[in-house]
């Protein structure tokens, strides 16, 4: 090979950025910032600068006052400037470059990891019996989501599969339990684990035909499949009670004690049964408890079967399918396995929240929770465990923080979605494994 | 003969709502066939589409013009405009960083867009319906006294547009030199850039192709329904990726076949068994489809290529 050639394999080699789609060509800037600028201004003022309005009967439209078009001006001159600037900035963001950012500081090994994962579940623990009763509700909430991510994470961060009708399986394992409990009279242990199966086989008989496409098409079959089940219980009224939903699903109990003031026929109210005063505090601590162990129970199942076969499948099949399928795998026995797996951890999370909530209807499992979850997900580093831990939190957090940050969430939620993907698609918290790689140079 | 009549009036509602899922459609099938991903914000610039109609309908009725011509053509101008614009825009900044990575980074990246166009809509216009009134009311009646088949105008015009479009769509990707280096993009992308083909103009020509056609099926769908709000175009969105899957992704005419046949099928659950399911059959379709022919009706079959 000519040493010339050498060079320019070896230079594009070490610099992989330098492969990603060419930049715009800057021979004419002025050129392209005076079409950047016009073309924010039709994007802002076709929807920004005017308002739709029905005025009784008909519909008339409203031009925005000066101060909505002075900012779309302003950031249409933003974007000008940005735009002529934009060859100089790269050149020197190029020039200044460092290798890596940020990372996650090191202090989770061996003795010490243990001791901080013992540190922290023992704060949990005591934390809903020092706080007050809406902090432990909202600490409950978290919870809930922070196992549908973890569940979601299965599927998406670890075996790769974008599931896009999660929300679906955690109908399904809501209206399990509100179902055999109002036709069957099941309690809630005893509705649990047939929840978990019962998502666990949709989740399997879903994924038995659709996970032999290609991901893509995957995702909007799930897509489908979240809203056919949407649409089902919307609409069969004799069964579900349709919109109208599922009412006076009663809370989980303590060996058949129950957590209200007055406990049904054949049962005793913890209260009385410890001879104490009726405080109904109690009963949002032992829900807050009860997600706590259902969700340290998904931590640990998840975390073990990582560090089975079948987990290092899944994140195999994630990285190369091809090579997955030259070494012998099935590719859909293992993409199936965490799909259903996947969906049986949703069954466990709506079964949960058909008790807490005590009422259910198809309003609570639109695409939007589909959607907040994965954001979740993907917020959190597809893949890593704490990472999906921090985000749910952050996620539930933040709009109870500022109300006024809730109008905005799902814009933010898309936003977000986008710029992680764009720039940091490994997420903010990125699974870190002991690897080894090849020097391409 | 009732029972006649009132099959074909429901193919007729059906090939009405089909031939616009067609129109959308187009926009999935091409943007698949060149870069091999699903734009899911195809629907919410479709929904753009809608709302540009309705502000300029609304803005030149208080301006007191009503011949329903003009305004449509005002209002198509500017739709396609706005919308290609949104078009344009959504493929630089969300999937053009994306396109060198893997396939699942760029789904996401395409469904946080559409979440957000959703959301920005809802925000900017409020999430309530907006109605105008029917600018080209009326139709003719055929049939017996007891059940009369009712088309109307508004009815046919959407087939005319629709087949105009299609006409033009098609002329323009078989004949123009833009379109046959469209065509060398989907075949290799790679090897059309060795030749000197501008693969990333053609790529955001694509997008805006799409984006026209989708502003079209907005304005034809807000006139015959008369309604609109942010939310119209997920389930847009998503008819008209099953009619593209439908026909054979990626395949131009089997986007406007699988349209149609969508639009038949629904109308038929519609009129047959009952409305509420009729979302239900164009997911069940679909998934039927991809379990049984996942190429489509004139797809090709997909060699997975090392």
């Amino acid at each position: 090979m000519p040493k010339l050639a050498k060079q320019t394999l070896k230079k594009a080699g070490t610099s992989p950025a330098e492969t990603i789609p060419p930049q715009p060509s800057y021979r004419r800037p002025w050129w392209s910032a005076l079409a950047a600028a016009v073309l924010t201004l039709v994007l802002g003022g076709s929807v920004l600068g005017v308002q739709l309005e029905s005025t009784g009967i008909t519909t008339t439209v409203r031009l925005m006052g000066m101060d909505t078009w002075g900012w779309l001006l302003a950031a249409a001159l933003a974007v000008f400037l940005h735009q002529l600037v934009r060859p100089q900035i790269e050149e020197w963001r190029a020039r200044t470059r460092k290798p890596s950012r940020f990372s996650v500081p090191d202090v989770m090994s061996g003795q010490k990891r243990q001791l901080w994962i013992m540190l922290a579940i023992g704060a949990l623990l005591i934390f809903p019996f020092l706080s007050n009763r809406s902090a432990v509700d909202l600490a409950t909430l978290t919870l809930i989501y922070i196992m549908l991510g973890l569940g979601l994470n299965v599927v998406v961060g670890l075996a790769g599969l974008l599931d896009l009708g999660y929300v679906g399986f955690y109908a399904v394992g809501a209206y399990t339990y509100a179902l055999l409990n109002s036709y069957l009279g099941f309690s809630f242990w005893e509705a649990l684990p047939i929840a978990g199966l019962m998502t666990a086989l949709f989740g399997y008989l879903l994924g038995f035909p659709v996970l032999r496409l290609r991901g893509d098409y995957l995702a909007i079959v799930t897509l489908g499949f979240g809203e056919i089940i949407r649409i089902l219980l919307n609409n069969w009224t004799e069964l579900t009670g349709g919109p109208n939903g599922i009412a006076r699903i009663p809370k989980p109990t303590l060996f058949n004690l129950e957590f209200s003031r007055r406990a049904d026929e054949g049962n005793i109210a913890f209260h009385e049964f410890f001879g104490i005063d009726y405080d109904p505090a109690l009963k949002v601590i032992y829900l807050y408890l009860l997600a706590l162990i259902l969700v340290l129970i998904t931590l640990f199942v998840i975390y073990r079967l990582l560090r089975m076969p079948i987990g290092r499948a899944w994140e195999a099949l994630r990285e190369d399918d091809i090579a997955c399928r030259s070494l012998g795998m099935n590719p859909t026995g293992i993409k199936l396995s965490a799909f259903t797996i996947g969906a049986s951890f949703a069954g466990f999370a709506g079964a949960f929240f058909a008790a807490r909530q005590g009422f259910i209807s198809p309003e609570s499992f639109t695409f939007i929770e589909s959607a907040i979850i994965l954001a979740i997900v993907v917020l959190g580093g597809m893949g890593s465990q704490l990472g999906v831990i921090l985000a749910a939190i952050a996620m539930t957090l933040l709009p109870e923080l500022a109300r006024e940050f809730n109008e905005y969430r799902m814009l933010l939620f898309g936003l977000m979605m986008v710029l992680m993907m764009v720039w940091r698609p490994q997420g903010l918290v990125p699974l870190k494994r002991p690897q080894m790689e090849l020097d391409r140079g | 003969m009732e029972d006649i009549l009132y099959f074909l009036q429901q193919v007729i509602n059906g090939l009405t709502i089909g031939s616009t899922y067609a129109l959308i459609a187009i926009g999935y099938t091409m943007v698949y066939g060149i870069i091999g991903m699903i734009n899911f914000a195809h629907g919410e610039i479709y929904m753009i589409g809608t709302y540009a109609t309705f502000i300029v309908i609304a803005a030149l009725g208080m301006l007191g013009i009503a011949n329903p011509f003009f305004l449509m053509a005002a209002a198509l101008l500017v739709a396609v405009l706005v919308s290609c614009a949104y078009g344009f825009a959504v493929e630089r900044v969300a999937y053009r960083p994306v396109r060198g990575s893997k396939r699942l980074i760029a789904l996401i990246s395409a469904i946080g867009m559409s979440i957000f166009l959703q959301n920005y809509m809802r925000l900017a216009q409020g999430s309530r319906d907006m109605a105008i009134s029917s600018l080209i009311p009326g139709g003719w009646e055929f049939g017996l006294e007891s059940f009369a088949v009712n088309l109307s105008y508004m009815q046919v015009i959407i087939f005319s547009v629709t087949l105009v479009c299609m006409l033009l769509l098609s002329s323009f990707i078989s004949r123009s030199r833009l379109g046959r280096a469209c065509r060398a993009c989907s075949q290799d992308a790679g090897m059309a850039r060795l030749l000197g083909i501008n693969t990333d103009m053609i790529i955001s020509m694509t997008f805006v192709i799409g984006a026209a056609l989708a502003a079209v099926a907005g304005l034809l769908l807000g006139m015959y329904y008369g309604v609109v709000n942010p939310y119209i175009g997920f389930l847009a969105g998503l008819k008209a990726f099953t009619a593209a899957v439908l026909g054979g992704i990626g395949s131009i005419p089997g986007a406007m076949l699988g349209g149609l046949l969508l639009g038949v099928a629904e109308a038929l659950t519609g009129g047959y068994l009952s409305t509420e399911y009729k979302d239900v059959v164009a997911f069940g379709l679909l998934i039927l489809i991809l379990l049984f022919r996942p190429s489509g009706i004139l797809g090709k079959p997909e060699v997975e290529k090392i």
